[in-house]
């Protein structure tokens, strides 16, 4: 992408805020439909971290499918378990709260310090100009067995959702005949003295 | 730019999902902290593309796989979460103990 490079900065550094405020409102905040609509807001910011990569084609793909599928599906799947409960609060959540807390700050600190420290192999060379082509040959040659996995696991996962999610009838319990009928106002028959 | 930058960021959005996956109470906002973590490698692996194999773009057809088993988690777990509920009533992380004890 032929931006300069204050430009690249400041975009970064405005998607990185975007995404870090929607991902801690995602964890923190009480409201759980609040936290489906900045999930969607994250996903958005990662797809313009994608433009930044140059990497156009992904850039859909994220907003197609995380914010127009799995965005959607988390959102559906709040509306039908819509059930206002009150957690019952647990005895020591203040030391699990800090422990992982603790856990996920060493965490971020050593990969930090990993990131920093390692001499990573840049490759100068200019990006790919048409990414959707080399994708694509990817796909075709030295991935095609990966892809076609992929699909048969979409397959079944398709078929796994339904079968997991359809309501299932217990056999013992028998229907009962109901008489269809429909809702009509009562008419009078044509009867041959009626005229 | 710089790769570390996109690894930081990255880095960081994974530990958010990691607090979020423990601390949750509701699992439907856990399916959410999974698909924050996958998001979190999927920017590594674009990171990676971009800075250190410009010419092949591996990464960005890992990426789409990474997209396409996260849409197949999201679909799975969700109808998994609601055959819970409709057998538990509930959506409380702490109850769901069936294979527990």
């Amino acid at each position: 992408m032929n931006l300069a490079a204050g430009v690249q900065i400041v975009s970064f550094g405005l998607l990185a805020a975007i995404i870090l405020v929607g991902a801690l409102g995602v964890v923190l905040l009480p409201n759980i439909v609040f936290a489906a609509f900045l999930l969607g807001l994250v996903f958005i910011g990662m797809a313009g971290q994608y433009l930044l990569l140059n990497a156009d084609f992904v850039a859909a793909a994220q907003v197609l499918i995380y914010v127009g599928a799995v965005n959607v599906l988390i959102l559906f799947a709040i509306m039908l378990v819509n059930k206002k409960e009150d957690f019952t609060p647990l005895p020591r959540a203040w030391v699990r709260r800090g422990a992982t807390a603790l856990v996920c700050l060493g965490l971020f600190a050593l990969m930090g310090t990993t990131i920093a420290s390692t001499p990573w192999a840049l490759d100068p060379a200019p990006t790919v100009s048409s990414s959707v082509a080399t994708i694509g040959a990817h796909f075709f040659s030295d991935f095609l067995l990966p892809f076609e996995l992929v699909s048969v696991l979409l397959l079944a996962a398709l078929i796994g959702a339904v079968v997991l999610a359809r309501r299932d009838y217990l056999p013992t319990v028998k229907e009962q005949e109901t008489v269809f009928s429909l809702p009509e106002r009562p008419r009078e028959l044509i009867t041959s003295d009626s005229k | 730019m710089h790769l570390q930058f996109f690894l930081l960021l990255a880095a960081a959005l994974f530990c958010i999902g990691v607090y979020g996956l423990i601390n949750s109470r509701s699992a439907v906002r856990v399916l959410m902290c999974i698909e924050l973590m996958l998001n979190a490698v999927n920017l590594n692996l674009m990171a990676f593309s971009n800075f250190l194999d410009p010419q092949e773009i591996r990464g960005q057809v890992f990426t789409v796989f990474v997209i396409t088993i996260a849409a197949a988690e999201a679909a799975v777990g969700l109808a998994i979460v609601l055959s819970i509920y409709r057998n538990r009533d509930t959506v409380d992380m702490e109850r769901f103990n069936l294979l527990k004890w």
